[in-house]
């Protein structure tokens, strides 16, 4: 985290920002954790809303403030919550799914050890004088990530985004093209044909034979 | 930055401009006249494919390489003639499963929406000058083809089919990126055209891990052993107005997938990749041509006989040389005009509460419909290879392109596949012609306009062979 480290800033802002990193990091190393042992998938799920959010801060941190402010919109404000929908609404059976848990626990250790190797591997390679990225370069001041995105996303990119949204509304055609369906029986209301209806369409007068008594 | 574009300087992406436009517009009008008038949706789309037709033909037509959207888009006379073939092979693929979708009341105006994005992402495929268009294309082109895969919702066999499809194609897309951000990150650089520059010989291990990974997504998306295993399960899954769509159209994607990347991208990586893609190419050709001999179902039979196909395709490209390309390019192209016919005959074939997918259905066909029995023979005729129909010449050019670089062993193995391919093709002639037809089979009144589209895919597959100069011309020239 030796970012800013120049121009205008004392060193008193940097440790500051070395202060909240940590402070942030712990508390997304701890619900993160919290995201495996919970007992409850609900606690789960909340914990990784902690994870994320706590994620968003440090992206802050490095100046990513549209991917930091994505992060909590996309990731807690929607996914999370259909997650949390999901869990609620299924009635799942957390026997069944611990059952092959032990079976497959040389499995999470092997890649978890791979990880550390690898980690270890990117924070030792300083020692040997390999140039690993130190992080993006300050930006000057005024500098708008956002507005950055934008001019990008609108002039160079402008063609795979718009194809991007044409991939969105194909899904959204998928998506009602496979679920939505009308059967016969159907009891809902049509708004349209209740505004529309005249009294002759429910209401026929007929003339009766006064019936004799014999 | 991105150079300043007029309206007109946006002509050479017409085909595309045209198409999401009018997937949209056709969108709209199903949405609010799709239930009170239900042919309305394929009549339209149909005229609208004719319409792009004819702005690709008025707009589109480019003398050289043209690059557009700061290098994300390429056009070029390949993909004029390719995008051209895009909509005459899907307007003809519609035309053949409307009566079937409307029989099992399956036509909904979302497929016709979904046939037409899926088209798109062909388009963008067969123009894409950069790894960034190149897996937008393919995932658009996938999502639409899960989708229609699925389109039957009450039909189980059919969602198994897309699941498996959906599941395998995301590894496989999966595959793709990992093999695009090695080559990106050791290369910098995301445009096909400057990729050739890049790559210094001799190339890294990261570069040749990276193309590992797209060789295997683009053998994936082919269909090719060893990664051909969703490919019987799908055909014969999904309905077969749904099989028709998917094994003819996409075809060209495949190929441009392959060109684009392969042969233009990673041009400098050629021995490598067809070191990779060799035993690839014959494992293909044995395991489709000699397992399609077991089946009985003509749906899945023509599944392996994709496999067998695409084993040709990707012999093609092995050759490493333009010629060997434009031979793959003529296969390709014939390749769809023959299996639009063979599945357009079982449509056909089939009626309201029976699939004639079984091979025994086609028993003593020529009694009950000649004109049925006769393109199938034309088109099974050509499939296998047999002079004049047209299959013979794509086969031969391979073969030939095969023989100038001098893969001996290649030739041996690729003409005694189709000696054994051809025997399954001929049998499917002679349940035709030759078995007595079963006791109860009604024939089935087909639309007229339907019986002519099909006449006039089964007379391309004899007229291509008789006079086979003027695309193989093409084919040759766009490849120089």
């Amino acid at each position: 985290m030796r970012r800013i480290a120049d121009g205008g800033r004392d060193g008193r802002i940097d440790m500051l920002v070395e202060i909240l990193f940590y402070a942030f990091a712990t508390v997304l190393v701890a619900s993160a954790l919290g995201v495996i042992v919970a007992r409850n998938p609900v606690h789960s799920a909340l914990g990784l809303v902690v994870c994320f959010i706590t994620s968003a801060a440090i992206w802050l941190l490095i100046g990513a403030e549209f991917l930091a402010i994505v992060l909590v919109l996309v990731y807690v404000g929607a996914v999370m919550v259909l997650f949390l929908f999901v869990v609620m609404m299924l009635d799942i059976n957390l026997e069944e799914l611990r059952r092959g848990f032990t079976r497959f626990a040389w499995l999470g250790w092997l890649t978890a050890g791979v990880i550390v190797l690898e980690i270890v591997g990117v924070v030792i390679s300083h020692a040997f004088g390999v140039d690993v990225g130190r992080g993006p370069l300050p930006e000057p001041p005024g500098y708008s990530n956002t507005t950055e995105l934008g001019r990008v996303l609108y002039t160079q990119f402008a063609y795979p985004f718009e194809l991007a949204a044409v991939l969105l509304l194909v899904a959204i055609v998928a998506a009602i093209a496979l679920t939505m369906r009308r059967r016969p029986g159907y009891k809902a209301q049509d708004v349209s044909r209740q505004v529309a209806v005249r009294a002759r369409d429910r209401v026929r007068l007929v003339q009766v034979e006064p019936e004799k008594r014999a | 930055m991105l150079e300043p574009t007029s309206w007109a300087g946006l002509a050479p992406a017409v085909a595309e401009i045209y198409l999401a436009i009018a997937a949209c517009v056709i969108l709209m009008v199903d949405v609010f006249a799709g239930r009170r008038w239900p042919r309305l949706t394929p009549s339209l789309t149909l005229l609208a494919l004719a319409l792009g037709v004819a702005l690709l033909v008025l707009f589109g037509q480019v003398s050289g390489r043209v690059v557009l959207f700061d290098g994300l888009y390429v056009e070029d006379p390949l993909g004029y003639v390719l995008k051209l073939a895009g909509f005459l092979f899907l307007a003809f693929a519609l035309l053949y499963s409307r009566a079937y979708m409307q029989l099992r009341s399956i036509q909904r105006g979302e497929y016709d929406v979904l046939a037409l994005t899926a088209l798109l992402g062909i388009f963008v495929l067969v123009s894409a000058n950069s790894l960034l268009t190149v897996y937008i294309g393919v995932e658009l082109l996938a999502l639409s083809v899960y989708a229609i895969i699925a389109f039957d919702r009450d039909n189980a066999v059919a969602a198994e089919a897309a699941m498996k499809y959906f599941v395998l194609s995301a590894i496989a897309s999966g595959a793709l990126l990992y093999g695009m951000s090695l080559i990106y990150g050791l290369t910098g650089t995301l445009r096909l055209d400057e990729l050739v520059a890049r790559l210094s010989d001799p190339l890294t291990p990261g570069v040749i891990l990276g193309l590992a990974f797209v060789v295997v997504a683009v053998c994936f998306k082919f269909g090719a052993v060893p990664f051909h295993m969703w490919l019987p399960d799908v055909y014969q899954g999904a309905p077969t107005s749904m099989t028709l769509f998917l094994s003819s159209v996409p075809q060209i994607a495949y190929f441009s997938l392959a060109l684009r990347l392969l042969t233009y991208g990673l041009d400098g990586a050629v021995r490598e990749w067809t070191v990779m893609l060799t035993p690839i190419a014959v494992l293909t050709l044995i395991v489709g041509n000699v397992v399609a001999i077991v089946q009985s179902n003509l749906k899945r039979m023509l599944a392996y006989s994709t496999i067998g196909n695409v084993g040709f395709i990707l012999l093609g490209f092995v050759t490493g040389t333009r010629a060997g390309y434009s031979a793959a390019l003529y296969y390709t192209l014939v390749y769809v005009v023959m299996v639009l016919g063979s599945f357009g005959v079982i449509l056909l074939a089939s009626r309201k509460g029976f699939e004639a997918e079984e091979l025994d259905d086609y028993r003593g066909l020529y009694a009950r419909d000649p004109l049925l029995a006769l393109a199938m023979m034309a088109l099974m005729f050509s499939t296998a290879g047999v002079p004049p129909f047209v299959g013979f010449w794509a086969k031969l050019r391979i073969i030939q392109e095969l023989w100038a670089t001098s893969h001996l062993a290649l030739v041996i193995i690729a003409a005694s596949v189709s000696v054994i391919g051809a025997f399954y093709y001929l049998r499917v002639v002679k349940l035709l012609y030759f078995d007595a037809p079963p006791a109860e089979l009604p024939t089935a009144a087909q639309p007229s306009a339907v019986r002519l589209a099909l006449a006039v895919n089964a007379l391309a597959v004899i007229v291509l062979g008789v006079l086979p100069g003027p695309l193989l011309d093409l084919c040759a020239r766009l490849l120089r």
